[in-house]
C-alpha cells in the first residue's frame, strides 16, 4: 500500500525542515494578516461591536429592542414629491409623483419604556420606497446640529452623559470635562438647549444633520442637507408638571393627532455653497443658503411595532437610492456600521412587549 | 499529444481559478476588515456586495465547466486517501464558493435590506423579510466565511506540500501557461513505482 504522502527522497534532512518550516511561514503569515484585518491584535480600538456594547453598558441590554432610540412607533404614508429637487438629483423620489413610505417615530436613548419627556430627543426615520425597487432611507432628530462630530466623540459623550450609578443622575463634572475637552460640543450645546420644544412629535422639525451629496442626470454632484418641516402649527411644551403627564403622552398625543387627520412636513433641502463644511455635523449652514421645498411627507396610519414590518427595519442613513450619495461626513460610515449590529443583535432576541402597545395604537 | 492523458487543467479551468482565489481570498479579507471598521465599512460593504454576487456568478459556471471537462487524473504521487480527501475539499470548496454569496444574499433579503449592486441596479429579494431567518444566516455567513478561509488556508498548504517536499510539479496542473510533461519521471513519481 502507498503511504499517505511521499517525500521526495533527494531531499536533506535540512532542506525539508527547512521547506516545512516555509509552509508553516507562509500558511502562519496569511492567518496572522486575517487576524489582523479582523482586529484581534487591536481589542482596544472602537469597533461598532464595542460601540454597540457601550450604549448596553450605559443603558443596560433590553433583548429586542434597537439599542438606541429604542421606545417607538411605527407609520404608514406616502410621500408627494412636487418635482423641485428633480434637478438636483436623479433619484426617482424627487420625480412627480406620489410613492409609498413606511416610518417609526422613536425618542432617544437606549430605554423601551422611558417615560416621555419634553427635552428628550425625538426622531422620524423614512423608508421611502421608489416605483424601481431602489429605497432611501432616513433617520433624523429634532435637534437643529448634532453634538459630537464622530463617532469616538459619539462613545465618549455616551459615557460622560450616562448616569451615576450612586446618584441615578449624570455627573455634572465629567459633563464638564467632557464638554471642556471638545470645542465643537462646547459651541453645539447652547443651540441644542435653546431649540423651541413643541407640543409633541407632530409639530417639531426633524433635522437629517448630516450632509449628502446629491447627483444630478448629469453627473453634478451638489452639497445637500434636509430636514422635515411640520405643517402642523408650533405649540409650545405644556407647562404642566411633567410628573402629572402620562408615560406615553407623547406617542397617545401623535396617535390622536393621526387619528384625527393625517399628519403632514415638507421635506426642505437646504442646499451647501462650495466652502460649507459637510464633515461637520455640528455646524449648520449660513442661514441664506437657498432652499428647496421638494414635497410632503404624509404619516397616514400608526402602527405599533408589534405588527408593523418598520420593527424590524434598519433605517440606516447610508441606504440611498442612485442620485443621493454619501459625502465625506465620517459620522455616516460610523451609522451604518453600528445600526447593523444593532439591528443584527435585535434580530436574534427573543421580543419583548413595545412601551406603546397595539391596544394603544388600534393598529 | 491527444492520446497522452491531459496533465494541466483545462484553460478556462485555470483562468477560473486563479481569477476565483483572487476575488474569493479579496472578499474574505474586505468581509473580515469591515465589521470590524468604524470608518471604512461603508464602502467595503459597498465592494463587498456586487463582488460576492459576481463571485456567485463565476462559481456556477465554474461548477457547470468542473462537470462538462475532463479533470486531469492526480498525480501518481498521491495515495488514495489523499485523493479522497483532495476531492472532498474541492467539492467543499465549491459548495462555500457557491453558499456563502448566497446566505449574504438571502440575509440581507430576510433583513429586508435592498440588495444594492451599484448605482440603481440592486438584486430581488430571494427569502421573506423575517427576524429569526436574518439573525440566522448572519451568523452561519460568519461561521461559514470562516470554514473557507480555514479550509483554503489547508489547500494551499497542501498544494505548497506537493511543490516543495513531495516535489511533483503540482502547480504546473494549475499553471496558467502550458507545461509540457517532462521526459522523465519525476524521481519522487518514479520512486513509488
Ligand atoms: C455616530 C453617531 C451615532 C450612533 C453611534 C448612533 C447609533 C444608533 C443606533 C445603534 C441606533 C439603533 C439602530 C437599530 O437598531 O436599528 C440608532 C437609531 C437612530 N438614530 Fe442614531 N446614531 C448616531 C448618530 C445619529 C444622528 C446624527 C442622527 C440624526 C441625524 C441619528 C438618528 C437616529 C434615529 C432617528 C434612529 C432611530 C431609527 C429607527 O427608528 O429605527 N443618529 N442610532
Ligand atoms: C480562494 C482560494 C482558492 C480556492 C477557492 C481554490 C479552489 C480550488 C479548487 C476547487 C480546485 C480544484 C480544481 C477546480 O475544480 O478548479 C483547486 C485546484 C488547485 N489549486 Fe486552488 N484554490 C484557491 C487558491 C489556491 C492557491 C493560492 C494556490 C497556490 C498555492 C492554489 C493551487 C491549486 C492547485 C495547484 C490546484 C490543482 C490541484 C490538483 O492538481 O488537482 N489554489 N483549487
Ligand atoms: C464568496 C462570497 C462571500 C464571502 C467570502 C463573504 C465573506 C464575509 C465575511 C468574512 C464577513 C464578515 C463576517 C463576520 O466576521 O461577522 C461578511 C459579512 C457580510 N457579508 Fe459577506 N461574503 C460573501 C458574499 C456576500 C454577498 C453576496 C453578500 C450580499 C449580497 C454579502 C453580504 C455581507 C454582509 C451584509 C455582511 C455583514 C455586514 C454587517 O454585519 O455589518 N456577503 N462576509
Amino acid at each position: 500500500m502507498k503511504p499517505f504522502l511521499t517525500i521526495d527522497p533527494t531531499l536533506t534532512r535540512p532542506a525539508l525542515l527547512l521547506r516545512l518550516a516555509l509552509i508553516g511561514l507562509i500558511l502562519g503569515g496569511v492567518a496572522a494578516l486575517f487576524a489582523w484585518r479582523a482586529g484581534w491584535f487591536t481589542p482596544h480600538t472602537l469597533t461598532q461591536k464595542t460601540v454597540i456594547d457601550t450604549f448596553e453598558k450605559v443603558d443596560g441590554v433590553f433583548p429586542g429592542f434597537r439599542r438606541n432610540h429604542a421606545k417607538g412607533v411605527c407609520f404608514r404614508g406616502y410621500f408627494e414629491s412636487n418635482g423641485n429637487a428633480a434637478a438636483l438629483s436623479r433619484a426617482g423620489v424627487f420625480s412627480p409623483g406620489r410613492i409609498p413610505v413606511l416610518g417609526r417615530f422613536s425618542l432617544g436613548g437606549g430605554l423601551p419604556y422611558v417615560t416621555d419627556a419634553p427635552s428628550t430627543v425625538r426622531a422620524l426615520a423614512v423608508q421611502f420606497q421608489l416605483p424601481n425597487g431602489e429605497e432611501w432611507r432616513t433617520a433624523m432628530i429634532n435637534l437643529p446640529v448634532f453634538p459630537v462630530q464622530n463617532v469616538q466623540q459619539f462613545a465618549e459623550q455616551l459615557v460622560a452623559f450616562a448616569p451615576d450609578p450612586a446618584t441615578g443622575k449624570p455627573d455634572p463634572a465629567k459633563i464638564q470635562a467632557f464638554v471642556a475637552a471638545h470645542p465643537a460640543t462646547a459651541r453645539a450645546l447652547p443651540l441644542i438647549q435653546q431649540r423651541p420644544i413643541s407640543s409633541g412629535f407632530a409639530d417639531s422639525p426633524y433635522y437629517g444633520l448630516n450632509a449628502f451629496t446629491f447627483l444630478g442626470t448629469d453627473g453634478k454632484p451638489t452639497p445637500v442637507r434636509w430636514t422635515m418641516i411640520p405643517e402642523q402649527p408650533f405649540q409650545p411644551s405644556p407647562a404642566a408638571d411633567p410628573a402629572t403627564l402620562d408615560k406615553n403622552y407623547l406617542f397617545d398625543n401623535l396617535i390622536a393627532a393621526v387619528r384625527t387627520a393625517p399628519q403632514r412636513w415638507r421635506l426642505i433641502l437646504t442646499i451647501g455653497q462650495p466652502g460649507d463644511p459637510t464633515d461637520d455635523a455640528t455646524i449648520t449652514w449660513p442661514d441664506d443658503r437657498q432652499k428647496i421645498d421638494a414635497g410632503t411627507l404624509v404619516v397616514e396610519q400608526i402602527e405599533s411595532e408589534a405588527v408593523s414590518p418598520a420593527r424590524d427595519m434598519n433605517f440606516d442613513p447610508t441606504i440611498l437610492p442612485d442620485g443621493i450619495a454619501i459625502s465625506d461626513d465620517p459620522l455616516l460610515s460610523a451609522r451604518s456600521a453600528a445600526y447593523s449590529v444593532s439591528f443584527t443583535r435585535r434580530e436574534g432576541e427573543r421580543k419583548e412587549p413595545s412601551a406603546v402597545t397595539t391596544a394603544e395604537t388600534g393598529k | 499529444m491527444t492520446s497522452k492523458p491531459r496533465t494541466q487543467f483545462a484553460i478556462q479551468s485555470r483562468l477560473l481559478h486563479w481569477l476565483m482565489a483572487v476575488m474569493i481570498l479579496a472578499m474574505l479579507f474586505i468581509g473580515i476588515a469591515m465589521v470590524s471598521s468604524l470608518a471604512d465599512y461603508h464602502w467595503l460593504v459597498a465592494i463587498h456586495r456586487p463582488l460576492g454576487i459576481a463571485i456567485l456568478i463565476l462559481a456556477i459556471i465554474r461548477l457547470i465547466n468542473r462537470k462538462l471537462t475532463k479533470l486531469p487524473p492526480f498525480p501518481p504521487t498521491m495515495s488514495p486517501a489523499e485523493r479522497r480527501i483532495a476531492s472532498a475539499s474541492e467539492k467543499l470548496l465549491y459548495a462555500l464558493m457557491i453558499a456563502l454569496p448566497l446566505i449574504g444574499w438571502g440575509m440581507l433579503s430576510a433583513g429586508h435590506y435592498p440588495i444594492v449592486m451599484f448605482g440603481a441596479v440592486h438584486l430581488p429579494p430571494i427569502l421573506p423579510a423575517h427576524p429569526e431567518l436574518f439573525a440566522i444566516l448572519r451568523a452561519a455567513h460568519t461561521v461559514l466565511a470562516y470554514l473557507l478561509f480555514a479550509t483554503i488556508l489547508a489547500h494551499v498548504g497542501a498544494v505548497l506540500f506537493h511543490t516543495l517536499i513531495v516535489r511533483d510539479r503540482i502547480l504546473d496542473r494549475m499553471a496558467l501557461w502550458p507545461v509540457r510533461r517532462p521526459k522523465v519521471a519525476d524521481p519522487a513519481a518514479k520512486s513509488l513505482e
